[in-house]
Order: structure tokens, then sequence, then C-alpha cells
């Protein structure tokens, strides 16, 4: 059976390379201080997709909610194989917590249309919560199986996976449509295809489009949109909606939908401790040891 | 002023044993609800379960709700969230504690979605205290403040919820020390009537494999851990070495796990395992807030680090800077050569 798969995908800080201007003073984050990457557990349910893809046939199709740079990752989808990819994008959805993003990507994926599967990466690096996917599972009223390992096999309407649990894994049965969240140790994502790279580096979101033609005057104004429909029908479309498009009840996104709130940032100032200094020598490592065995510390 | 709700805890079993984790996070939770002079209850599902809330009055809980049934007997997301729903709509509790345990984060972030209520997920501490909503600058009295080392570590957040109660938190295992139960202490359990009629059971379990820990870091009186700046998967090598010539177990920071040298079942931190060792030797680990959050109970912390500026110095009572390809030999050959 063919599947139509939605992948959900964030852009992340890179949290092994944090600064110290990292944080804003409302306490979110300040993203632009920060390299970007792909989340990687996401990439692990995006090739997982793109393996049942080339198992069951169907389609794939990544989205994400983030700035507009976020179009990095929905790129480097469609360079692994992705068929289409989704930016969701507004300055009103900053702030969100994992209610509100949950919400919006919920919006979102109902605009997308029909779909037999919704895979997400289990958690994000930047917070690691691992809230969204369970969430949105709720908010489009669908099954979940979380910490999903590997899809073992898709028959008559139903799936077959192996998640892991708190100390080991079980076998679950579920049907379609669901919702799955994948762990790093499902798979290795492949790297982006040359050919592919070639062909979708020239995919663009509407506004890419408009900043590459900005301060160009046309004599005819459906230039634009006949550009926009040479791009459509050759792939290299990437959707950008915004809180409008997805039809977001406002009070729900962004800081106004989000219940938690930040109430005080601290700065971790330590206090330095004296600590007994032992040389990096044979001696040195000697007395350390010799005084742990005294104090019982060691036996 | 309205009558306020009461602390529950979601009591998380399996096979008809109660997690660690929902033990510790009772007797949290009674300290949380004696502060603020209300109950603690527990939330109890499964099948045969009942014998269990004996164990649950004598750490804390003053009530138990219990949700017996055969189709309840493993967690399944969505009959789960239908029965824990309908009880907080039904009693509208103040705060609720989840264990951050894989059923924990799949099962409290559907309950927060349907109740539109907050959650903040690995909260290392909490307590109680007032709170100004910025945006309408009411003053919300005695609210639960959620602490959490945010983003890279460089930071401690005091989140609060500023929406209609429930407060909702997960809270890893370890992070609560386990208090002494009161031999004899009773309470209440009520029985609720579970109503899956309209739920989606469609996910169903076909088979389960439980494997015991691989290590059982909680309780290891001394503990040798490797960070990134061990360096390769060869190099912690090493670290293992050291461990067992000194009868330690081996933990490591996330970064060490991140890499791939180790498994996750070794993490010590926000996102791994909490631990308070006799001794904990830190290899190569620059100590985070991460890091720190999971292990600076340690009675005695040794550091090794290159970096003679490391975080991990400051939380220390010994530091080597050196080269812990170096150093880590000499430890084994002075403990080897121990009288």
């Amino acid at each position: 059976m063919s599947l139509r798969i939605v992948v959900c995908a964030k852009q992340v800080p890179d949290t092994h390379n944090i600064k110290g201007d990292a944080m804003k003073p409302d306490g979110t984050v300040n993203r632009a201080a920060l390299p970007a990457i792909f989340n990687p557990e996401d990439l692990n349910a995006l090739e997982l997709a793109l393996s049942l893809r080339e198992r069951f046939g169907g389609k794939v199709t990544v989205c994400t909610m983030g700035p507009p740079t976020a179009v990095e990752i929905l790129r480097r989808s469609l360079y692994m194989g992705a068929d289409l990819g989704i930016l969701v994008t507004d300055r009103r959805f900053a702030g969100a917590d994992t209610l509100a993003t949950s919400y919006t990507l919920a919006c979102a994926v109902r605009k997308q249309g029909e779909f037999d599967l919704i895979l997400c990466g289990r958690q994000a690096i930047d917070g690691d919560t691992a809230q969204v996917g369970p969430q949105l599972a709720e908010k489009l009223d669908l099954p979940q199986v979380t910490y999903v390992e590997d899809v073992l096999d898709v028959k008559d309407g139903k799936v077959r996976v192996r998640n892991l649990i708190e100390d080991g894994y079980e076998i679950a049965e579920a049907k379609l449509p669901l919702l799955m969240t994948v762990v790093g140790s499902a798979n290795t994502p492949r790297p982006p295809g040359a050919k592919r790279l070639m062909r979708y580096k020239k995919a663009v979101t509407r506004s890419e489009l408009m900043a590459r033609h900005k301060g160009r005057d046309y004599e005819d104004a459906n230039v634009l949109t006949e550009e926009e429909e040479r791009l459509r029908s050759r792939g290299l479309w990437i959707h950008e909606w915004n809180a409008d498009d997805i039809g977001a009840d406002l009070g729900r996104i962004g800081m106004a939908g989000s219940p938690t709130k930040v109430k005080e940032i601290e700065s971790v100032v330590l206090a330095r401790r004296e600590y007994k200094q032992v040389p990096p020598t044979q001696d040195g490592v000697n007395g350390l040891i010799h005084d742990m065995i005294k104090e019982h510390i060691l036996s | 002023m309205d009558k306020r709700g009461n602390v529950w805890v979601y009591i998380e079993q399996q096979d008809g044993k109660i997690a660690d984790v929902s033990l510790e996070l009772v007797c949290k939770g009674h300290e949380l609800a004696q502060s603020l002079g209300v109950r603690t209850e527990g939330v109890l599902i499964g099948s045969g379960v009942a014998g269990l809330a004996g164990t649950l009055h004598e750490f804390g809980c003053d009530n138990v709700f219990l949700a017996d049934d055969k189709a309840l007997k493993h967690f399944t997301a969505s009959p789960y969230q239908k029965v824990v729903v309908d009880l907080v709509r039904e009693h509208r509790p103040n705060i609720f504690l989840f264990g951050a345990t894989p059923v924990g984060r799949s099962l409290a972030p559907r309950v927060a979605s349907a109740l539109l209520a907050g959650l903040t997920a690995d909260c290392t501490n909490l307590r109680i205290d007032d709170f100004e909503d910025k945006a309408t600058k009411r003053v919300l009295k005695d609210k639960l403040m959620q602490i959490r080392p945010a983003f890279g570590g460089n930071i401690i957040a005091t989140i609060a919820n500023s929406w209609e109660d429930p407060q909702m938190v997960t809270v890893r295992e370890g992070v609560v020390p386990l208090g002494t139960p009161t031999p004899g202490r009773t309470g209440q359990v009520s029985k609720v009537k579970v109503n899956l009629a309209d739920v989606d059971l469609s996910v169903q379990i076909i088979e389960r494999c439980r494997r015991p820990k691989k290590v059982d870091l909680k309780n290891a009186q001394i503990i040798v851990s490797g960070g990134y700046g061990v360096g390769s998967k060869e190099a912690f090598d090493l670290v293992y070495k050291l461990a067992e010539t000194i009868g330690a177990s081996v933990g490591a920071s996330r970064a060490a796990v991140d890499a791939g040298w180790i498994d996750h079942d070794h993490q010590v931190g926000q996102t791994g395992v909490t631990v308070r060792p006799r001794c904990y030797i830190a290899c190569g680990i620059s100590g985070s807030v991460q890091h720190r959050a999971g292990m600076a109970e340690s009675a005695k912390v040794i550091a090794i680090n290159s970096d003679a500026n490391a975080p991990i110095f400051s939380i220390a009572d010994y530091g080597i800077v050196g080269d812990l390809r170096d150093v880590l030999p000499k430890m084994i050959a002075a403990y080897r050569a121990r009288v």
C-alpha cells in the first residue's frame, strides 16, 4: 500500500557550539547567535519515511515551523529525497512553547491534506522535551507510538513497529493513520544525493523568489506568477505558509498561545571552591590514591 | 479564593512494580502539598494493581485514584490519556507530577495538550512562590516554580504557568531523593469507573521484552565518568579500565554519549541519571550545568581535565590539570601498587 507520510522537523541551534549570548533577556533563545542544524532525530524520522516510501510507495512531505532560515532543512530534505517541503513561518509564531507549537503544526498538517503517517524525531536537542510529537498526535486526535526504532511491516492499513520502553522494547501493532516518534538508533540518515542537490538547490519559497526579484521593475506584473508556475511544475517550489494561511487562531499561537512563561533566567556563576591541586605526575597521583584509600573513599 | 486543588502524582508501574521515580515524586508531592495545605493524591492505572495502593499511602499519598481494567494492562497512549484527562476534569488538581520516563514523556504531553495546560520537561527543582505574569500584570499566588537548566547550560530557567491549573511537570528519576515510608500510614482509595467506549484502542502491544539495565549508576558508590575530552572511543577504554581496576561503575557526559562512545544508559546529568556516589571521578568532562545537575551531590569529586578553567573544577575536591591519557594509566598503576 502506498503511504502518504508527513515528517515534522525542526531546525535547531547546534547545542554543541553554544556561546554566551545564546539567550535573550526575556528568556527566549537568541537563534541568530548560533549555528543552526537539522535536528538529529528528525533526520532519523525523515530517513525512516524515505525507506518506507521505497518499500511501499507513496509520498514524503516535510513540514517545519521556524524562522525563514529554516527553509535550509527543507532543501536538505529535498536533497535526501523528500517530495515536498512546507515552511510554516510567521513572526507571530515567536515565543511558542510546545503547546502552541503543536497547535501550529496541527493546523499546517490539516491544511496539507490527507495522510497515513506522521513521523517526528523523538525530541529536539535544544529543549529535549519530547513533547511536541505526542501533543501533535493529541491535537490531530491520532493514536501514537513513541520511541520507534523500526517499522517491521505495513499491511492492510496496519503498521507493526518495534519501540523502546524504559528497560527493553515492545512490538506494537497500530492502525493507520498514526503518529510515531523516532529514536536516533533507528537508522543512519542517508547523505544528500549529488544529482538531487544540483537540482533542488534551486528550490525556493515565495519570499526567496520575491527577494531574488527585489528592486526590479517589470512591465508585465505576471512575471513572478509565471516564474512561480514554472518552478512549481518542476517540483522546485517550497510552500511557505503564515498564520493566516493555516487558519490559526491567533490566541493559540506564539507567546499568546503558550501557558508556560519564563519567570527568570539566572546565569550560573560558580563560586570557586578551593580544591586540592594534584600534579599530573606519578607521585602526585600516588598521593591522591593514598589519601582516597586512607579516607575509605576507595577500598 | 477558590478551593485549591490537590497535588497529584502519576504512578507508573510495570508488571505490578511501582517505578522508583513515582515513589520519589510522591515524596516531593507530599512536601509541596504540605506547604500548600492540600492533599497528595496518586493516579494509579493498570490491571490487577490495587495491591500497590498501600505502599503509596506509606510514602505520602492521602488518596489513590485507582483505574484497574484489563484493557489498561500495558501502557498505550490514547486510553491512558482518556482516563487521566477525565479524572483531571472532574477533580481539578493544582499540580500534576510525572516521571520523565518513556511512558511519562508520552502520556504527560497528550494530557497537557487535551487540557490546554502548561508542561515543563525535566525539572531539576520545584518550589512554591508567587509569580507576576508580565503580560497581564496579575500576581498569581503560590504557583509552582519549575526550575530547569536550559539551553547550553549557562543558565537556569524558572518557569511558571500563567494559565489555569493543572501545573504539569516531568522529573527524571533520582533528581528528587526518595524519602522514608511511614509503616502503617493509611489513606483512601478512590476506584475510578473506566469508560473506554469512545477511545481508540487500535494500538496493541504484541510482545514485550524487558532486559535488566546494564548499569545501576543511581546506587553506585564509585563512578568513573568520561566526557568529550576523552577524545575517542579507543581512549574511552581507559575510563573503563580505571573503573574496573578500582571497582567503579562507568558514567558519561552527554557529549560522550552523543559522540557514540558509550550507551545512553551511562549518561549522568539532567537528561540522564542523577547520581550521589561516595566518589565521582570526572575524566575530560567540562562540567556543564546539565551535567553538574546530575552529580553535584557526590561526596567527593575528582576532576581530571586539560583545561584548568573547566567549570568542573569549581565543584571538585581534587583537581588534576593534565592529559587524561597520561593521568589515567598513572592512577591505575597507583591503585595497583597500593599498600
